[in-house]
């Protein structure tokens, strides 16, 4: 009971500090401004292809996401554990009670809650919109519950993977670095660096064997490939995400890839807490 | 003392081929108020981060409450406040200390009075960010403060602190020492810590050079006394005859005698009746005392 105490408080002093810094504001606007421009840029073709508009945003949302999502996620958590270090409130809070697991716990429940919160509203009132000017039908509806189910999961698995960095360094300025490295290795450089590979390999054994999996284990890719493959297929895909219908895995694999992802970054944050003396 | 708070045996942390802490014995009693004192990278810090439970020693024994350090117990009873520590700006001092109160399992309605009894009570629902040194400072021994715990380190918690509120800070402790609670702090110069400790431990390169009241040490030290005589008018010459020491104007005298030679000197004195106008007797300059004792080097613990 205190241990759950304990972490509620966590919990919700972090979500207030988000709300004071204006992080809440800032990544709602940005969900908000983001969804909406790929709504009213991507609602040309919808007439011509016969496609919900509600269901051809989401696909191209998912794409999108994919980048602005994990960024958000990791600006959000990068500074939770080695900003403390530095300003030396982590020697205060670990003199407490508080366990490291749960503080660890409770600091990532506390940034997804400030991210879910921005994802729901920034999507929903685009959805809102789309819905509001194109009307809506079920499966679009569908779609769109869909992505915004997975952009929290996305976001969960880079919130944690951004507490684990913080974990490493003493300084915030080194923390930051790392999650800006993160993110590029993964949301970036990894997708160009198999769209080479496959390029050189011109469809040989690599492109038809370790390529799909290369591409599922990624996070990102995993959760695009989700969305794009639940999707009815007259939306116009294109690059990695042609793999989308000819996934050699059941879809929901990618659902699993990105449990152990955020495992995994769960795992690895509350390791690396456990080595730090503050 | 078997029924000590704090009591670390013989203690050493190493960090690879240094040893920050060497060979410390210490023990602090309930409502015991013992001062440690050392230059910057004496050991101080690193005692205290042994007895939070951050750093496992490589050699020794430390017992908090009966409990191994960072245990539960031993979390429970303990405070902790660090040198530096900047509390979150967006935040107000009430809902920082709302937050330790939390962590520490204390309802906050009963840690918010302590905003009070620091005197930062009108600022409550100011933002931290908006406070001055002092009223951060104020803060942090108000976290330290909650739960009434059994122990509190206090790692240099009146550096950079003006007198006003450094004697505040001291009579906060006072009370709550008086209330049963240990209190070890840390600090860098004796005449800092004023006559509002019992015990004093001086340590200098991880190692403890001494231990005791401020009295006592400085007894221990053997520095001089200082009784400055001040004569009636055309008696110096016969003060110093009858006292010998040392003529410093027209009609002082100053003596030295070391503290044991004390009573004996004022003795004399008062035999002179009327010849003596005033009498002021400076004890050794704390500054003295503390650097008698850190500079004392490879002479072993004086006990």
């Amino acid at each position: 009971m205190n241990g759950l105490d304990r972490m509620a408080a966590v919990a919700a002093t972090e979500f207030r500090l988000a709300f004071r810094n204006r992080w809440v504001l800032l990544s709602t606007l940005a969900f908000t401004l983001f969804a909406l421009a790929l709504a009213f840029l991507g609602s040309g073709p919808s007439g011509a292809l016969k496609v919900d508009a509600l269901t051809l945003t989401a696909a191209s949302l998912s794409t999108l996401t994919v980048y602005l999502v994990p960024l958000m996620a990791l600006l959000v958590s990068y500074d939770s554990i080695a900003g403390e270090i530095e300003r030396g409130t982590l020697a205060l809070v670990l003199a407490t009670p508080v366990k490291r697991g749960e503080l660890v716990l409770a600091k990532f429940c506390g940034h997804l809650a400030v991210l879910t919160l921005a994802i729901a509203v920034g999507y929903g009132i685009a959805g809102l919109v789309i819905a509001g000017l194109n009307g809506a039908d079920p499966a679009g509806l569908v779609a769109w519950g869909r992505l915004v189910a997975t952009a929290v999961l996305l976001g969960a698995v880079f919130v944690a993977l951004g507490m684990m960095l913080s974990g490493l360094p003493r300084q915030t300025g080194t923390a930051a670095a790392m999650a800006i490295g993160a993110w590029l290795v993964l949301v970036v450089l990894y997708d160009l660096a198999l769209l080479g590979a496959v390029i050189v390999d011109q469809g040989g054994a690599f492109t038809k064997t370790i390529f799909p999996a290369l591409v599922l284990a990624n996070p990102g890719d995993a959760f695009r490939l989700y969305n794009l493959a639940l999707i009815e297929s007259n939306a116009p895909i294109a690059g990695l995400d042609g793999l989308a219908h000819t996934l050699p895995f059941p879809v929901s694999s990618a659902l699993v890839v990105l449990a152990l992802w955020l495992f995994a970054g769960l795992a690895g944050a509350w390791a690396l807490t456990r080595r730090i003396r503050p | 003392m078997s029924d000590a708070i704090l009591s670390v045996e013989d203690l050493t942390i190493r960090f690879g081929a240094v040893t920050a802490v060497d060979g410390v014995s210490l023990a602090v009693a309930p409502g015991e108020r013992v001062a440690l004192l050392g230059h910057n990278g004496a050991g101080k810090s690193t005692l205290f981060k042994t007895v939070l439970g951050f750093l496992t020693p490589a050699g020794g024994r430390v017992d908090v409450a009966g409990s191994t350090p960072g245990s539960d117990a031993a979390r429970r009873a303990v405070s902790y406040l660090p040198e530096q520590v900047v509390f979150p700006k967006a935040l107000t001092g009430a809902e920082v200390l709302t937050y330790f109160a939390r962590l520490k399992g204390v309802p906050p309605e009963a840690a918010l009075p302590l905003l009070e009894t620091v005197g930062i009570a009108g600022a409550a629902h100011r933002a931290v960010g908006t406070y001055s040194k002092g009223m951060r400072q104020r803060l942090g021994l108000a976290q330290a403060l909650i739960g009434a715990p059994r122990l509190l380190l206090l790692d240099e918690p009146t550096s950079g602190l003006d007198p006003v509120s450094r004697r505040e800070f001291y009579e906060v402790l006072e009370a709550s020492a008086r209330a049963g609670t240990a209190v070890l702090l840390s600090s860098h110069s004796l005449s800092e810590i004023e006559n509002r400790i019992d015990r004093i431990a001086i340590m200098a390169r991880g190692a403890l050079r001494a231990e005791g009241s401020l009295a006592e040490l400085s007894r221990r030290a053997g520095l001089p006394i200082r009784i400055r005589v001040e004569a009636a008018d055309g008696r110096a010459d016969a003060v110093q005859a009858r006292l010998g020491g040392e003529r410093v104007n027209g009609r002082s005298v100053v003596l030295t005698c070391r503290a044991e030679e004390k009573v004996g000197a004022l003795g004399r004195l008062a035999e002179l009746g009327a010849d003596v106008i005033d009498v002021d007797i400076a004890l050794p300059d704390l500054d003295d005392v503390y650097r008698h004792y850190s500079a004392a080097t490879d002479e072993g613990t004086v006990r």
